[in-house]
């Protein structure tokens, strides 16, 4: 299987296409629907004024997701109290929510990977050719065989979001995708949800 | 009357991560039925080598270890409010321990009460009284919020699907509500389908139908062959496994029948993931029990 480590130039982005399985390794950040929506209002469209530590974070963020990958997940975290972070269960949740933010982060922050599972929609899809990214399809529900291969947790920004929500930066080993959108306009998703469409069709008709 | 917290404790920790027998055979039938290198294939292999690690390693199946459903039969003498205390006390405790991740968020002021507890029902508690004779059970469903999103509810007639009131008409939108879901409710997917009530009551028994085993039929022949054919026509969509395209889409359909009103048809479809974290601790005298 093909090994792929952030950060992730354009070159290899492109290379990738539909259906391709690979591995990712190294520092990564996850972020789902709180921290899709904070950083559109406050730093994209600007509709929020920064607040607290927003802007110290976004400095941050900005380095970090610079050419590495955003990961649409809401990990269970060991740890807590001590904070010795370390992720037991870290499976992706569904990445449609962030379609109407998605496309606009990625081009902002330099992102070139998205995982998440479902798919995303055309709005996504047509960022992936612009910016440009890939979506990273992990396979959802497989959170504590996804968990071992985050090997070091460096830290967590917006814990006031909660647990699931904050967004954690970890490194990871070998963390297993299929690529289900690419750079070129394929979507696994679109193919799928046309052809089951067909076949739904047909059995209405029966 | 007695302290259950630690077995109750201890039932929340097997749902979690121990994903139960029968759901985990039909995984390993599903992934023979797809060709070697495909992607279906790898997600079912990825999915089983996860289902293994979890058991072992006590740590969730699934992060999103979802809305705790708790189903109470008790026999009569038993303090409801007692045990409500037992489950809720044990349910902060797996929160602690990582069993669960905190997963109550008040919608209002968006903020997670960081020990799964929200509200009254947050866990959700369902009593039932028994006779004396009885033994106390407590089932408990984890119903993850990706697969809780994908579940729909139709008034029929629905004209858009040409969906009558009757069983023609419920399979027709039981269809269209998996293909809707594509894989986004983790599929292979359980359907639990309701027909009749009112909204509420439709809701609640499309989730209470799946808390029998993989396989259990309506004892009506009627259901209980519309419940074989929904499968079968679902699989013939060709979503499969996490919408990846592949042979299963849905493992099985559970359907049960309410009474309704004249003017109202609901046909309400709970749609469980693949992640099918159901148990059940039976309290006879002294002995716990766990299946």
């Amino acid at each position: 299987m093909r090994e792929i480590t952030t950060p992730i130039s354009d070159e290899t982005i492109r290379s990738l296409k539909v259906g391709e399985a690979v591995t990712l390794t190294g520092i990564m950040v996850t972020g789902r629907d709180a921290a899709h929506k904070w950083m559109i209002e406050t730093f994209v469209k600007k509709t929020r004024p920064p607040q607290g530590d927003d802007l110290q974070v976004y400095e941050e963020l900005k380095r970090l997701l610079n050419g590495s990958v955003i990961y649409h997940c809401g990990p269970v975290v060991a740890g807590l109290d001590t904070k010795e972070y370390k992720f037991v269960a870290a499976g992706p949740t569904t990445s449609i929510r962030e379609e109407p933010y998605q496309a606009d982060m990625m081009k902002h922050f330099n992102v070139k990977g998205v995982i998440g599972k479902g798919g995303m929609g055309a709005k996504t899809l047509k960022g992936c050719q612009e910016v440009p990214f890939a979506y990273l399809h992990a396979i959802g529900g497989a959170a504590s065989y996804l968990a071992q291969t985050v090997t070091r947790v460096h830290g967590v920004f917006k814990m006031e979001f909660g647990v699931p929500e904050a967004m954690w930066v970890i490194e990871v080993k070998e963390f297993p995708v299929v690529v289900t959108m690419d750079s070129h306009g394929g979507s696994q998703h679109a193919v799928i949800e046309e052809q089951s469409k067909k076949v739904l069709d047909e059995l209405l008709a029966r | 009357m007695r302290d259950l917290t630690n077995e109750i404790l201890e039932l929340i920790r097997r749902a979690s991560s121990s994903l139960p027998a029968d759901v985990e055979k039909r995984l390993r039938e599903a992934i023979e039925k797809e060709e070697p290198g495909s992607p279906a294939r790898g997600a079912f292999e990825t999915i089983l080598k996860n289902v293994e690690l979890s058991r072992a390693n006590s740590t969730p199946i699934c992060q999103d270890t979802g809305t705790p459903i708790f189903h109470v039969h008790y026999p009569e003498g038993w303090s409801t409010r007692k045990l409500k205390g037992q489950i809720r006390a044990a349910m902060a405790e797996a929160t602690k321990r990582s069993y669960m991740r905190p997963n109550a968020v008040d919608a209002v002021y968006d903020k997670n009460s960081g020990n799964n507890l929200g509200g009254d029902d947050f866990p959700y508690v369902h009593f039932e009284e028994v006779d004396a004779d009885q033994p106390l059970t407590i089932e408990l469903m984890l119903k993850g919020g990706g697969c809780e999103n994908v579940g729909r509810q139709y008034s029929l007639p629905d004209n858009s699907l040409g969906a009558g009131r009757d069983l023609a008409g419920v399979r027709k939108v039981v269809l269209d509500a998996v293909q809707k879901a594509q894989g986004q409710g983790c599929a292979p997917g359980v359907l639990g389908v309701s027909i009749g009530g009112d909204r509420g009551s439709s809701y609640i028994k499309s989730k209470e139908v799946l808390l029998s085993e993989m396989g259990t039929r309506n004892a009506d022949p009627k259901l209980a062959e519309l419940e074989e054919h929904l499968t079968k026509e679902a699989n013939e969509m060709g979503i499969g496994p996490m919408g990846f395209g592949g042979r299963t889409t849905v493992l099985d359909t559970k359907i049960t029948g309410l009474h309704r009103l004249p003017a109202s048809y609901f046909v309400s479809v709970s749609y469980m993931c693949w992640a099918y974290r159901r148990r059940k601790m039976t309290v006879t005298g002294e002995e716990v029990s766990y299946d």
